[in-house]
């Protein structure tokens, strides 16, 4: 096999130092989808940030451009259909979006790794689980097949795998879900990256198995100092762990804060609808509150605030004009809303429009267009 | 391993019987074989007790086929009604339907899989519309136009093949395993583009490129070794196909194979030929099935052979 030639790294990545700004810092990233109905824009302007041994967490419905914001930070969208139309992606100061893919291959899995939801689709069914950790070291730091695998069962030990030299031979099929996680998990921790995307690591797995992925992860993150983007739906998850939390919505990020601060007195509507949903044991009559409506069709976001639709505060301002901005509210903490406020301080009086709360896409849609 | 290819063995046993069987019965019992034999008129009434005692058509059928299959056991396939012995002829004849065999096979796997890869790496490009539509073209040409107008145009025309096959040589086998060959190339063709069409919009690619892989490693190891799944099992059924020679360019080219044998044999009524002829491509197909299905334990570690 052909020894990978060396490729150096990216001018400015070694003279950077955590001064000079963050780590991660995404700014007013716009990515497109070219399909049949028009484009779609996925993204529209997000901006955050990460730093060293951080965990921020990037919560959202499905739909609302968590996933594609992860793989458009490891350049890895498909294009086409996706392109990124606009924004930066600065790594230690270096924009990767300028990046020839040569240099843009060695901040991948080196620099910044990435776990995918679905371990046992997301492993490659024809080679061990052995060989595709291995592989991290044969192709980007040339080792032998010895020494590789020496390493890869190291790794293997770490996230815990029980008789890890016997299992450096199986397939992933051979492996529990629970197990084949940790198999993601030591592939992507592999080269000891800086950045660690979680693309909702836990999702597939079941409720006990996902409190073990999360202490692991978070068990890592503490030895090696990662930091770490966690993207999910789940706020029960992101409770434990996040030390932020931006909450995205149609391509946006709408409210940054610190997790504590989040749970305790959200800013946006659209925070405080997802924290109301969660089902409550101490509440046992009545219906589980949701969010009325559907997220936005991202061919037709409706104008002025995307969540006008679903809000129970709309007013005029929010359903024409501009896009309400993401405002600092101080103390680390932002908001995307006209009347955030109103809704911190707890005088913001619902506009008493029915919202529909069924779930029917046709009622949700004509609500959508109306707007 | 092992025990799995026994039982394989083992099962074959039955599925030997329970054919040769069904083509004995239907051959030999399904209207008397001496009918036809003599042209327009029925045979001479000597000749038909000839028949009949030498094959012992008037014992219950159980007992011809039991009387049948200890010959075959024996390698005696009985003797043509021609007198040529069935054995002889396929010993002759095999090699000659395995080279055209082996020529069409590695045709249709080296240009087929090649117009796939080309065609699924570069989705909606000129070439895959240009393999789709070559394809289709293949696809829709009866095999016996096709015969006859590479014979008359690369064999009469251009002289650049041997028009006929008479002796079943390499050279003069390689136009008619090139025509044998095209629809399964037409086939393999779409089958790879579509399997690695497949595989490089899965889950696993993706994690592959974003473990910073390049994209020759990419396609090449990551992705190659999935594609070519379907494709391998493929080749191998078909390989089994053409084994049972090709009747239709058999006769366009003239070529002295099994394929010959059979329609020759089914036309005279050679019963004897058409029952042992058959008996052997039973053989052949079960253990080309049997290896295809090893070749898939190998490449595909899912399917275990425990």
């Amino acid at each position: 096999m052909a020894k990978n030639k060396q490729i150096r790294e990216p001018e400015g990545f070694a003279t950077w130092t955590p001064s000079d700004g963050h780590l991660l810092d995404v700014r007013n990233l716009n990515v497109e989808f070219n399909t049949r109905d028009g484009k779609a824009k996925a993204i529209n302007g997000a901006s955050f940030h990460l730093d060293r041994g951080e965990t921020l967490a990037i919560l959202g419905e499905s739909g609302s451009g968590k996933s594609v914001t992860a793989q458009t930070i490891m350049g890895i969208l498909d294009s086409p259909p996706a392109s990124v139309t606009g924004g930066e992606i600065l790594f230690r100061g270096v924009d990767l979006l300028k990046l020839p893919e040569e240099q843009r291959r060695v901040v991948r899995g080196r620099k910044i790794a990435m776990i995918f939801q679905d371990a046992l689709s997301a492993l490659n069914p024809v080679f061990t689980v052995g060989w595709q950790i291995a592989e991290m070291f044969r192709v980007h730091r040339g080792c032998s097949k010895a020494e590789a695998k020496d390493m890869a069962i190291k790794l293997m030990e770490r996230v815990n795998i029980p008789g890890a030299a016997a299992r450096y031979g199986n397939f992933p099929h051979q492996f529990s879900g629970g197990m084949r996680q940790r198999i993601m998990i030591a592939m992507s921790i592999a080269l000891d990256p800086e950045i660690l995307i979680a693309d909702e690591p836990t999702t597939a797995l079941d409720v006990t198995v996902q409190a073990q992925i999360m202490e692991l992860l978070k068990e890592l993150q503490a030895e090696t100092g990662t930091g770490l983007i966690l993207i999910t739906h789940d706020l029960g998850v992101v409770a434990d762990v996040a030390d932020r939390i931006n909450v995205m919505y149609a391509g946006r990020i709408v409210e940054q804060a610190e997790a504590k601060e989040l749970y305790a007195s959200p800013a946006h509507p659209y925070s405080e609808g997802l924290l109301n949903s969660i089902p409550r044991l101490d509440q046992s009559t009545g219906q589980l509150v949701a969010i009325g409506g559907l997220p936005p069709n991202l061919t037709k976001i409706p104008e002025g605030c995307a969540f006008n639709p679903r809000c129970r505060y709309a007013q005029d301002v929010c359903r024409t004009g501009e896009v309400p901005p993401l405002v600092d509210l101080g103390g680390n903490r932002s908001s995307a809303c006209h009347f955030v406020s109103e809704l911190v301080a707890g005088t913001l009086q619902p506009n008493g429009l029915q919202v529909v709360t069924g779930i029917q896409p046709a009622v949700a849609e004509e609500n959508g267009d109306q707007a | 391993m092992g025990t799995y290819v026994l039982r394989r063995i083992l099962q074959m046993i039955p599925v030997i019987i329970g054919t040769t069987f069904l083509i004995y019965w239907m051959v030999f019992s399904l209207g008397d074989p001496t009918i036809g034999r003599c042209g327009e008129r029925p045979c001479p009434q000597a000749y038909v007790d000839k028949i009949h005692a030498e094959y012992n058509l008037d014992q219950p059928l159980i007992i011809q086929y039991v009387r049948y299959l200890g010959k075959v056991l024996h390698g005696d396939f009985g003797t043509s009604f021609n007198g040529t012995t069935v054995a002889d002829q396929l010993m002759n004849r095999w090699p000659v339907t395995f080279k055209v065999a082996i020529i069409a096979i590695i045709f249709e796997a080296l240009i087929g899989i090649a117009a796939g890869i080309l065609a699924g790496l570069r989705r909606r490009s000129f070439w895959d519309s240009l393999v789709f539509v070559s394809t289709l073209v293949i696809i829709s040409i009866p095999s016996f136009v096709l015969g006859s107008v590479a014979q008359m145009v690369f064999g009469v025309k251009l002289q650049w093949f041997a028009v006929t096959a008479t002796q079943g040589t390499w050279n003069q086998l390689l136009l008619p395993g090139l025509v044998l060959g095209s629809l399964s190339m037409a086939y393999i063709a779409r089958l790879t583009r579509n399997s690695l069409a497949d595989n490089l919009s899965s889950d696993f690619v993706r994690t592959a490129r974003a473990k910073g892989l390049s994209n020759g490693r990419i396609v090449g190891i990551h992705t190659f070794r999935n594609s070519l799944i379907p494709v391998v099992t493929f080749i191998g059924a078909d390989f089994g196909a053409l084994m049972g020679g090709a009747i239709v360019t058999e006769r366009i080219f003239n070529i002295p194979g099994i394929g010959g044998y059979v329609f020759q044999s089914i036309q005279t009524k050679d019963a004897t030929a058409v029952v042992g002829t058959i008996t052997m491509l039973v053989l052949v197909f079960l253990v080309m099935n049997l290896i295809v299905d090893l070749l898939y334990g190998a490449l595909d570690p899912r399917i275990g052979h425990e």
